[in-house]
């Protein structure tokens, strides 16, 4: 089993006309991604790739086609709006590919997440992967192998990375979720911790953060008090300096706070084991599988 | 974005909170101060504050006279208390020992404060949503108070949909100990901060401090706006309140390319695809010993010309002796890559050391780009490898 998604996942794409729509839809379907309908307002009627058929509302999509998951790949100016319509109409996953969504259309979103059927992932994520059953994203599909270790992180490019240093020491991948470089964002590493350690197919657990926030230290907390597995964790940022936003929107030690040092030193005490650089990340995932 | 403490204000302004009167010099040549000076005539004296993206300014010392950033001086001395800030470089707490040059002062007026209050709205990643901090210690570093009396901070969520409620405000009113007429004034500075702070798509608005004075006035004495980058293109009027000269001007020329670049003291610029793996890259360099010069993320749709322009960039800084790309190609394909980075070396006829770490798609034809380019580019597919071989180098 995978977590999020799995082979029976009927996915919708909103923005599926877009250029980066219709690449990244198309190497989904190439990957075997069961895509049912896309969605794009005004588009309505059209058909891409020769059988996905466009609709103008999620609403008029999920009647026709029956989704249980919505991919996110609109413009930064239109995306917040796109979740929105996706929460309206019950979807029960939503990833949320785009970066650049205002902060403050976010928090808006998080609030309408509260008490609705809706997960989000992300947004600012590259997506879901369960290798071999489903790709929900734009990681590249060729390093990925099925297998029993989970990934969480908040970087796209990083994640891959771990995934190749898995792949290449012939350990697979139960799942791998990118929870989204962004301040605001739906499902947290804590949501993503939970379900591997309920999920039967997923022997180890990857954790992969960066400066900025306090989200790695809340889920050391929970991965001393309820996780069972082996986690291996490493966090980008050490090198870099204070008050400067490096790169992703939540990547930012302000004060005192936020630091890779803070981070680290949370998760060894919650007893994962550290990578000391980012090519050791598959190895400290054996070291950790080792440690029994 | 950052904005300077009157630019702040004059957008604080346009929803009718109160403040003192001000005035934006931005030379420093005497008919340009006479006519600054022409609204404050009446008075005895002026507040004259220097412009610059940092805090810390009534503590900070200029290094060429001793002087302070912030100066409250009878309306004669104007002129002087001007003059020893243009063109000079204040070093505060928050500025580094490098300080920032003066290139804008404002001339406030001065008024009779009778007790100071701290007030900030931001966005709390933890919470996930706005809050409101108040303190009733104006005029101190929100963090030390926190740390010495956590009891004189209020920390108030505000729910979106619903924005900031009266009571809320009137929380924040007992805080500071303000009854009647003045703690009415407060709420309603209170629900126009937050409706700025919306309409603004702010991420930081810090009011220290928020002053009552004996005429009755609640007053915003001081002003830090942060605006969010990604809602700019809702707001194509802010785009004139960038200061270029805030920044390092190779950001400036990476903004326009559309690369994200941060410079930094090191000599090993790198050249990375994907924020993450861009900061990862500067730390395995520190991990074996180096010190990178620069974060740089060319994106993951990146195109050859822009390939290029962060080449450009990178070897603008001439602290740095060797550069290592790693590029991990998803949607970037690592041939299109080679291409710009061999076009770019011959370009600039390049005689530094250049490790280049490709993994991912199109990875063996990249790999033969750079060979037949009979470049001395030194390729490298292990990371651990790489990164340490260009450390070697630089030494």
């Amino acid at each position: 089993m995978s977590i999020f998604i799995d082979k029976n996942t009927r996915v919708l794409v909103q923005g599926i006309t877009g250029k980066t729509g219709l690449f990244h839809s198309k190497q989904c379907l190439d990957y075997g991604t069961n895509i049912v309908a896309g969605v794009t307002p005004g588009k309505g009627g059209q058909k891409v790739h020769d059988c996905i058929p466009v609709f103008n509302t999620v609403t008029e999509a999920c009647a026709a086609t029956h989704p249980n998951a919505s991919m996110i790949l609109v413009p930064p100016a239109l995306a917040a709006d796109s979740i929105l319509e996706a929460i309206d109409a019950g979807i029960p996953l939503v990833v949320c590919i785009t970066e650049g969504i205002p902060t403050q259309d976010m928090v808006t979103v998080k609030r309408k997440l509260q008490g609705s059927k809706t997960r989000l992932i992300g947004a600012n994520s590259p997506g879901l992967m369960a290798p071999g059953k489903c790709k929900m994203g734009i990681m590249p599909a060729s390093i990925h192998k099925e297998g029993s270790i989970g990934i969480v992180s908040r970087s796209g490019t990083l994640t891959y990375e771990a995934v190749w240093q898995l792949t290449e020491k012939g350990y697979g991948q139960s799942t791998t979720v990118g929870i989204g470089g962004d301040p605001i964002i739906g499902t947290t590493y804590i949501d993503v911790l939970k379900a591997f350690n309920e999920d039967p197919q997923t022997e180890g657990i990857i954790l992969i953060g960066e400066i900025g926030g306090s989200a790695e230290e809340l889920a050391a907390e929970y991965i001393r008090e309820h996780i069972k597995k082996p986690v291996a964790a490493f966090i980008g940022g050490c090198s870099a300096p204070a008050g400067k936003r490096m790169g992703h929107a939540g990547a930012i030690i302000s004060g005192t706070a936020g630091t890779a040092a803070s981070k680290i030193a949370a998760l060894k005490a919650a007893g994962a084991e550290i990578a000391q650089h980012p090519a050791d990340i598959g190895a400290a995932m054996i070291r950790a599988l080792n440690r029994k | 974005m950052n904005l300077h403490e009157y630019q702040a204000k004059q957008l604080l302004a346009n929803f009718g909170l109160d403040m003192p009167m001000g005035v934006c010099l931005e030379d420093n040549n005497p008919d340009s101060i006479a006519k600054a000076l022409v609204p404050f005539q009446t008075h005895e004296n002026v507040v004259v504050k220097a412009q610059i993206h940092a805090g810390g300014r009534g503590k900070g010392v200029f290094t060429e006279n001793g002087q302070h950033g912030v100066q409250v001086v009878p309306l004669n001395q104007a002129e002087q208390a001007i003059a020893s800030m243009f063109g000079n470089t204040l070093v505060t707490k928050q500025t580094g020992s490098e300080g920032k040059r003066v290139r804008k002062v404002y001339l406030t007026e001065a008024i009779s404060v009778e007790k100071e209050f701290y007030v900030s709205i931001l966005i709390d990643r933890t919470q996930q949503c706005p809050v409101l901090i108040a303190s009733s210690e104006g005029g101190c570093e929100i963090e030390e108070v926190a740390q010495k009396s956590p009891d004189a901070i209020l920390k108030l969520p505000i729910d979106p949909l619903l924005g900031l409620r009266p009571f809320q405000a009137r929380k924040v009113c007992y805080l500071f100990g303000l009854t009647d007429e003045l703690a009415q004034r407060c709420v309603q500075t209170l629900l126009k901060l937050y409706q700025a702070f919306v309409k603004l798509d702010a991420s930081l608005i810090e009011i220290n401090p928020l002053v009552s004075t004996k005429e009755g006035r609640i007053c915003l004495l001081d002003a830090k706006v942060q605006l969010d980058d990604n809602a700019l293109f809702r707001h194509p009027e802010y785009a004139a309140l960038d200061d270029p000269y805030e920044k390092d001007p190779k950001e400036v020329e990476a903004g326009e390319a559309k690369l994200n670049y941060v410079a930094l003291k090191g000599n090993i610029a790198c050249l990375v695809n994907g924020a993450g793996l861009a900061m990862a890259t500067m730390d395995i360099i520190q991990h074996f010993g180096g010190k990178p010069a620069n974060f740089l993320d060319v994106g993951g749709g990146a195109k050859q010309e822009q390939i290029e322009a962060a080449f450009r960039i990178i070897l603008k800084d001439p602290n740095v002796k060797g550069i290592f790309i790693n590029i991990f190609g998803g949607i970037l394909k690592c041939d299109m890559l080679a291409q710009g980075v061999v076009n770019a070396a011959h370009s600039v006829q390049l005689k530094l050391p250049l490790v280049i770490r490709m993994k991912g798609t199109n990875v063996e034809i990249g790999k033969q780009i750079l060979k037949d380019s009979g470049l001395p580019l030194i390729p490298i597919d292990d990371l651990a490898l790489a990164a340490q071989t260009i450390v070697d180098k630089v030494k």
